[in-house]
């Protein structure tokens, strides 16, 4: 914590933590939504959410190494994750769906296990970043700097976001989506396939995560291993922001992008991912304690 | 099984474990592993199996013993025995203070919220080691040197890992046999209800969450010195190995029975043996494709699976007449 | 003598919706009183609020003379008032002698009172009460295997075991083949008056309650409609019109 006097010597260097914060934060929410709508539609939370992103990331990558510009990674991505997710689905999810929790979580985990060691056996453990060539602005006399990329991406996750939202409240499919997620059996019975809409809302997540993780490799980077923490901030706020409403998850998203640069700057780099994890648990228990505090249960 | 046949069997099987490092002294390493196996299964099922609160973290609790038990033997002064067995002692005891603070948020959690829970802070906790410079940040710590002519030293812990083993299994059948094992299943079959009806369930939750740190916090110190360093994401803490392994073996053998996690241990570690000797680095691939294939499949485990087979055996029944 | 259980003024909203308005009841010691009303009067809400399950917004509620409104659930269910549930609980992975063992009453747990084995007077005492309610011969048996009414038996049999002071019965009859009623109903009354316990029960089967209770309350819209004997309650047109649904 020796650098907290820095941040009061120098306010400056807050405005950098928090822009740098608010743009990564909407990537952030971007996957969390993603999560919150297989699990608000079918049931199951996809601990394999940050392996979805890993591998989007790692198509942009490998686009940006064959020489074409990382920004078609993201509906390079997002059509090839697509594709995985809806494979997926029929092959795997669609005979969890009807079980409790437990059963997805333990089985997105195996998955999330596989894909993260079949990344790390074909691609390598190395740390990569998809270069995008933009340059940075300065601001305040070059005490802050803002990544163009950055910005780019964060308007690109808006715009996935918006299109998202139209896409649920206007287009047919969306549409039984959200019915589905509603109430499965009275959609059926009005005639609703809800097999094919779990495998398309499967698919649309993996999609949704391809396109985050494109973005990631061009503002971050890539290793096989940044799924888990991935998964834990999708899964936080989705817990915090709840299941339906993307407001609530964009701010929630910001608001944990932030508080990741500050504790990342506090506390040291090396203890960056340990506080995220060490968040997901006291955010769980916080919440438990004060629901107890309503007497109801977190279950 | 009549009490004789039983009898005799775990006589000829402890004869066996005696005297297996002199029969195979080749795979004694592979076969303490095996007894490391067994507890994990073991202390898993407390927790998960018997009483329904799936944990991915009890990796915590291993990696809580091993450290503590290296800080004993580093800096205690005492000789290579007396700080081994205090230092597992210490890491024991560290544990289970673990587990009762942690306990006290964690456990009121339900569900897939105590099974995330207990994930993030297994993983928490191999970042933290692995910041942390009093364990060594990243390159973590090494154990001392095992004071003996080469190759005494496979053995000593071989037979330690058995000890312990064993005792973590006596403890378990003679605790299973009575209320305890009555009321962590009432919390596991319906806890709204054990509440409704009176029960001290969050003593009993506490208690086996304690027992299960207790063990693991005793065979993590074993485990360090067996490797010979202590590694904070891939020793200690590994929860994508070890933590996931725990309850894999539970529910491959059968969660909620006694035998039941040491058959999935059993049958888990042979099998990842030949993984690792024929697969290499794709054999976590295996471990995921593995994870996925019980749970969707087979998440009776094999216990679940002869029960519901015959269960007769399992002393269900329709007596006849009345009382 | 101060009755067993006194509701004065419950008051218990969700948001907007008010499920118990200024509800007022009394159950004096070792009678049976009987608990009706229309489907969503806030019958099972005011069981909920009674055994602390839902904190209660206003009022009071006391158990043997003590307020017991600010307690929750376990503790409530120590000082002997236990309820039963309208979709039955109990242990289903379990086998019946097991849910008895289980369900005797807990006071804190000694090392021995925890780790040691089941008394041979507790498994006693669950075969004497699993005869009591017929299932004797099924007592071996996974509970989770049973029909809805033998775990409605169990469920009733467990809650004996505990030795309340109160039982809240939430329709015991409910789901059970008419011509088992009349046994049930027998042992209900037998636990009433062998085993000292006190009983209030909902109930949509007027031919059980009216029998049974030896006092009613009738909630209607979460409010209290009518209270009084049976025979009084039968003939109020009050009742009759919240049953039918004239407003």
């Amino acid at each position: 914590m020796e650098n907290l006097h820095i941040l009061f010597q120098a306010p400056i260097l807050s405005l950098q933590l928090l822009i740098d914060g608010l743009l990564i934060g909407a990537i952030f929410a971007l996957v969390a939504y993603g999560m919150a709508l297989v699990w608000g539609v079918m049931n199951i939370i996809n601990i394999a959410q940050g392996e979805f992103v890993m591998l989007g990331g790692y198509v942009a990558y490998f686009l940006s190494v064959a020489g074409i510009h990382p920004i078609w990674g993201i509906p390079a991505a997002a059509v090839l994750m697509f594709v995985l997710g809806w494979a997926i689905y029929r092959t795997i999810i669609f005979r969890i769906v009807d079980r409790d929790l437990f059963t997805s979580i333990l089985a997105t985990f195996g998955l999330g296990i596989l894909l993260q060691q079949l990344a790390n056996e074909l691609f390598g453990a190395d740390v990569h970043t998809a270069h995008s060539g933009l340059k940075t602005w300065f601001l305040f006399d070059g005490m802050v700097t803002v990544a163009q990329i950055k910005v780019l991406a964060f308007a690109i996750a808006l715009v996935i976001g918006g299109l998202l939202l139209w896409f649920l409240k206007r287009a047919r499919l969306g549409q039984a989506i959200r019915a589905t997620s509603q109430n499965a059996r009275a959609a059926r019975i009005m005639g609703v396939d809800t097999d094919r809409v779990y495998a398309m809302t499967f698919g649309l997540n993996a999609a949704l995560c391809g396109a985050a993780g494109a973005l990631v490799a061009m503002i971050w980077i890539i290793q096989p291993y940044l799924g888990l923490p991935f998964t834990a901030r999708s899964f936080m706020i989705v817990v915090v922001a709840g299941v339906g409403n993307i407001g609530a998850v964009f701010v929630a998203g910001v608001a944990l992008g932030v508080a990741e640069e500050f504790a990342g700057f506090l506390l040291g780099a090396q203890f960056q991912t340990a506080f995220v994890f060490a968040l997901l648990v006291v955010i769980l228990v916080w919440r438990r304690i004060w629901l107890s505090r309503k007497r109801r249960y977190l279950s | 099984m009549s009490p004789r046949v039983r009898t005799v069997s775990y006589l000829v099987f402890l004869a066996l474990a005696l005297a297996a490092p002199y029969l195979v002294p080749a795979i004694r390493t592979q076969m303490s592993f095996l007894w490391i196996m067994i507890i994990f299964a073991l202390t898993w099922d407390i927790l998960g199996g018997q009483m329904g609160y799936n944990s991915f973290g009890n990796v915590l609790f291993f990696g809580v013993g091993m450290y503590t038990c290296a800080l004993v033997q580093h800096h205690a002064g005492l000789g290579y025995y007396p700080g081994l067995f205090v230092g597992m002692a210490a890491g024991a005891a560290m544990a289970v203070a673990f587990a009762a603070v942690l306990g006290w948020g964690i456990l009121g959690l339900r569900g897939h919220y105590f099974a995330i829970g207990t994930l993030g802070l297994g993983i928490a906790a191999a970042e933290f080691a692995g910041g942390w410079d009093y364990l060594g940040a990243g390159s973590g710590m090494v154990t001392p040197l095992y004071p003996g002519v080469v190759g005494a030293r496979e053995t000593f812990f071989y037979y330690l890992s058995f000890a312990v083993a064993v005792a973590t299994f006596i403890t378990l059948r003679r605790i299973y046999r009575g209320r305890f094992r009555l009321a962590i299943n009432a919390i596991r079959d319906d806890e709204d209800k054990a509440e409704a009806m009176g029960l001290h369930t969050t003593l009993y939750k506490t208690v086996a969450w304690g027992i299960s740190a207790f063990f693991l916090g005793l065979i993590g110190p074993v485990a360090g010195n067996l490797i010979g360093f202590i590694d904070p994401r891939d020793v200690a803490f590994a929860s994508s190995s070890y933590g996931v392994w725990m309850l894999l073996m539970a529910i491959l053998g059968g969660k909620g029975t006694l035998w039941g996690p040491v058959i999935g241990a059993v049958v888990f570690h042979i099998t990842q043996e030949l993984f690792w000797t024929y697969l290499l680095g794709w054999q976590r691939v295996a471990l995921g494709l593995l994870i996925m294939l019980i749970v969707v499949f087979f998440p009776m485990g094999i216990m679940g699976w002869v029960r519901e087979r015959w269960p007769e055996r399992f002393g269900q029944r329709v007596d006849e007449g009345t009382k | 003598m101060t009755p067993i259980l006194q509701v004065e003024h419950l008051h218990k909203a969700f948001g907007g919706v008010i499920a118990n308005r200024d509800v007022s009841l009394r159950v004096p010691e070792g009678k049976i009183v009987g608990l009706i009303g229309p489907n969503g009067s806030g019958k099972t809400t005011l069981f909920n609020s009674i055994v602390g399950l839902y904190p209660i917004d206003d009022g009071s509620v006391r158990f043997q003379g003590r307020e017991i409104s600010r307690l929750r659930v376990p503790k409530i269910a120590r000082l002997g008032l236990l309820r039963t549930f309208q979709q039955t609980r109990i242990y289903g992975g379990m086998d019946c002698m097991q849910n008895m063992e289980i369900s005797t009453a807990h006071a804190r747990p000694t090392l021995r009172g925890m780790f040691g084995d089941v008394p041979a007077a507790v498994s006693e005492r669950a075969e004497e009460l699993l005869q009591f309610v017929g299932l004797y011969a099924k007592r071996h048996l996974r509970a989770g295997d049973l029909s809805f009414g033998q775990q409605k038996l169990l469920e009733f049999a467990m809650a004996l075991m505990n030795e309340p002071k109160l039982l809240l019965l939430d329709e015991p009859t409910a789901g059970i083949n008419p011509t088992l009623i009349k046994g049930l109903v027998d042992r209900l009354r037998r636990a009433n008056e062998e085993m000292g316990i006190s009983l209030l029960i909902i109930e949509h089967n007027m031919g059980v309650i009216m029998d049974l209770a030896e006092y009613l309350y009738c909630l209607a819209h979460g409010e209290l409609l009518a209270e009084g004997k049976p025979e009084a309650i039968r003939d109020d047109q009050r009742v009759i019109d919240a049953y039918l649904g004239a407003h």
